[in-house]
């Protein structure tokens, strides 16, 4: 959502608030005011794995679990803590909350008590709890996640056939964004305060308050409706080859409005991210230092500052990235673009929950791995976490 | 002075001077003062919503004798939809459930962030650890996206929808929190409630929640914004209460007509105007709590 709306942080100053970029800075900087007999300090405990006191890490020996085998274990053992609760919760919501499924099926079709029965007993929903949790658990692991209700067709191999459009989706907006997002961040936070910060920083905080589904829905009728300059839906006129040049070209020109919503949306962000990141750095004494070398204004920006602030940044942007797969559901839905979230709009509409589960599942999923990524880029990048 | 104050009516007095400062500075934001005036006058709308049109106007039943898909004109103020009704008429009914989803959500989004957060930071060991798991965890997940599940298993219904963002939004909340506990844990006076002998429940609710309370302010207002295009975001997925019927589901009607395509402007235009400028106003509003609330902020 526009927010993300979803990931939804209000884009104030999102760079202190990260935990990744704000957990060393508290761990140092709180230690001082605090006795080491009154209790370990909370905050490196639970991400760090060492509870230990602060002052010894700070001062001497590296403490246990610098190297990259121990710090990779550590985030792997809480990326799979993750997965487990997302699995859990799949459970929870689509087998224990609703009651009975299929009763909620029934209510809204006519259906014959054998068509009740025989349908409960497909999904298994007249064994015992534990008997189906196993049995999800199993079919989660094994690849199978049940029968999709409204296309008669595995969910599987219904997420398999979808996922592409929307890899392709989400791969050029996210490129797209991430790019627009730093360069403008970093210009905008360099000439703070000028026109072009305040423009932008202003349009950023406009974008954030716009639903991405409206937007979507605003481009669609101008480009598509009034000026008809691009095709209002889907991936791929009818009758065009697949694998031929105008096959290419077509699918690029029903791109083009689905990748420039979900880039509005979510570039404000890194831009903001960027900017905060920039503007830490500017009153540091190596800036001075070079400006002292006698290099000019773009060359300290360039070689000096923006390097040191993409280090917090690039992490971000990988935690952001989950906000691309929320906005994947509505852009998809308004230009009916083949993909998951297109998927998970027909899923809520029938409602086909085994379809709704897959796609919930595998689009978690991709967010706890995408995070994984993001830590231990982290660490590659940033060596003072090494430390902490 | 020759009067003596109790301990209380010094705290007192001490409050009402710093709430005045604070009510100075924000006077002193001319995006904030914009903000909250708009507050003001949407939320009038919603409250006047039955003295300002009546309810049957939104009956489709009522209105056979009017045009249907008319654009804005002097005689339909917004224009009307597929049915024939005001589009107007609609938008003030609709700011109610907008309105009051958002702050409900945000309400409970609220509650459960500062709970969560002031628990991590406060209690060490296990038990805060386990709690700074569930925080990472929900931080992580799009909530959008669980937002959408609890909403599809769940009975339809403005509370379910309160209830699917209310759960799924707190996390930014408990991280912010937390980070303002440890900083309040690390203080003096915290230690020496401590020495005296007070317990958890003492220290979290006397001198943690005073201390977490202006951030979380400052929170809430930028919530409500994210919280109302939440709503709108789920009623477009025909995730609502068709009986209640928000901006949200306005614009999940226009789709389901093609209005995009078919040329009918007005019934996409203002309902995202509105959206849009109501989570502005939230999030000035928001910024300038902010700024008050978090002095470091103030130099940026």
């Amino acid at each position: 959502m526009s927010a993300n709306p979803p990931s939804a942080e209000p884009p104030v100053d999102p760079h202190v608030d990260d935990p990744a970029v704000a957990e060393p800075r508290t761990a140092a900087g709180e230690d001082p005011t605090r006795g080491p007999a009154l209790g370990a300090p909370q905050d490196s405990a639970p991400r760090n794995g060492a509870p230990q006191d602060i002052a010894s890490q700070d001062i001497d020996e590296p403490p246990a679990g610098t190297s990259f085998l121990a710090y990779f274990g550590r985030k792997l053992g809480g990326a799979a803590i993750s997965m487990l609760m997302v699995i859990l919760l799949g459970f929870f919501a689509f087998r224990i909350l609703p009651g009975d499924p299929v009763a909620k099926i029934a209510r809204e079709r006519p259906m014959t008590a054998e068509q009740v029965a025989a349908l409960r007993a497909e999904y298994g929903l007249d064994q015992p709890l534990l008997v189906q949790f196993w049995d999800y658990l199993t079919g989660i692991f094994t690849g199978d996640m049940g029968e999709s209700y409204v296309y008669q067709q595995s969910v599987s191999s219904l997420i398999a056939q979808y996922a592409w459009p929307t890899l392709l989706l989400t791969g050029t907006a996210a490129i797209i964004a991430i790019v627009l997002g730093l360069w403008m961040g970093q210009l905008a936070a360099w000439k703070r305060n000028s026109l072009f910060d305040k423009a932008t920083t202003g349009t950023s905080l406009i974008l954030w308050s716009v639903p991405t589904f409206w937007l979507a829905l605003i481009l669609l009728m101008v480009f598509g409706g009034t000026l008809q300059w691009l095709p209002t839906g889907g991936m791929v006129s009818p009758g065009v080859e697949p694998g031929t040049f105008a096959y290419v070209i077509d699918v690029a020109e029903h791109l083009i409005l689905p990748v420039i919503t979900m880039v509005a949306v979510i570039y404000a962000q890194y831009l903001l991210v960027m900017r905060a990141s920039l503007l830490e750095e500017m009153s540091a004494d190596y800036l001075t230092t070079a400006r002292a070398k006698g290099l000019n204004e773009d060359g300290v920006r360039r070689k000096h500052a923006v390097p040191n602030a993409l280090l917090p940044t690039v992490t971000l942007v990988f935690m952001h990235i989950g906000g691309l797969i929320a906005g994947a559901v509505t852009v998809e839905t308004v230009f009916s673009w083949p993909g998951l979230g297109k998927l998970t709009y027909e899923a809520i509409s029938g409602p086909d929950l085994p379809l709704l589960q897959g796609t919930f599942v595998v689009f978690s999923a991709a967010i706890i791995v995408m995070n994984l990524i993001a830590d231990l880029l982290y660490r590659q990048l940033d060596p003072r976490v090494r430390r902490a | 002075m020759s009067t003596v104050l109790s301990p209380r009516a010094v705290a007192f007095n001490r409050r009402k001077a710093a709430a005045g400062r604070a009510w100075k500075m924000f006077l002193q934001d001319p995006a904030g003062v914009f903000g909250a005036v708009v507050l003001v006058i949407v939320s009038l709308i919603a409250i006047l919503a039955p003295v300002i049109a009546d309810r049957s106007m939104l009956d489709v039943t009522q209105q056979l004798d009017q045009p249907r898909y008319a654009p804005p004109s002097a005689e339909h103020l917004l224009g009307t939809d597929n049915y024939g009704r005001e589009l107007w008429v609609r938008m003030v009914w609709g700011a109610r459930v907008s309105l009051l989803v958002g702050l409900a959500a945000t309400a409970m989004s609220m509650i459960i962030g500062t709970i969560m957060g002031m628990a991590a930071g406060h209690f060490t060991g296990f038990l805060g650890g386990l709690i700074m798991r569930i925080i990472d965890f929900f931080l992580v997940l799009p909530s959008l996206l669980l937002a959408i599940v609890l909403s599809s298993v769940l009975d339809r219904g403005v509370w379910t929808i309160v209830l699917a963002i209310g759960i799924t939004s707190w996390a930014g909340t408990a991280r912010v929190v937390r980070a303002q506990t440890l900083s309040a844990e690390s203080r003096l006076y915290i230690e020496r409630a401590r020495v005296l002998g007070a317990g958890h429940w003492h220290i979290i609710v006397k001198h943690l929640f005073p201390a977490v309370l202006p951030l979380v302010m400052a929170n809430t207002t930028l919530t409500v914004g994210t919280a109302i295009i939440a709503e709108s975001t789920l009623a477009f997925l025909g995730l609502g209460d068709t009986t209640q019927q928000s901006w949200g589901t306005i614009l999940k009607n226009a789709m389901d007509v093609s209005a995009a395509t078919s040329g009918y402007w007005w019934y996409i235009l203002t309902p995202g105007v509105a959206i849009v400028i109501v989570v502005l106003a939230f999030t000035l509003v928001g910024r300038a709590f902010e700024s008050i609330a978090n002095p470091t902020l103030r130099s940026r």
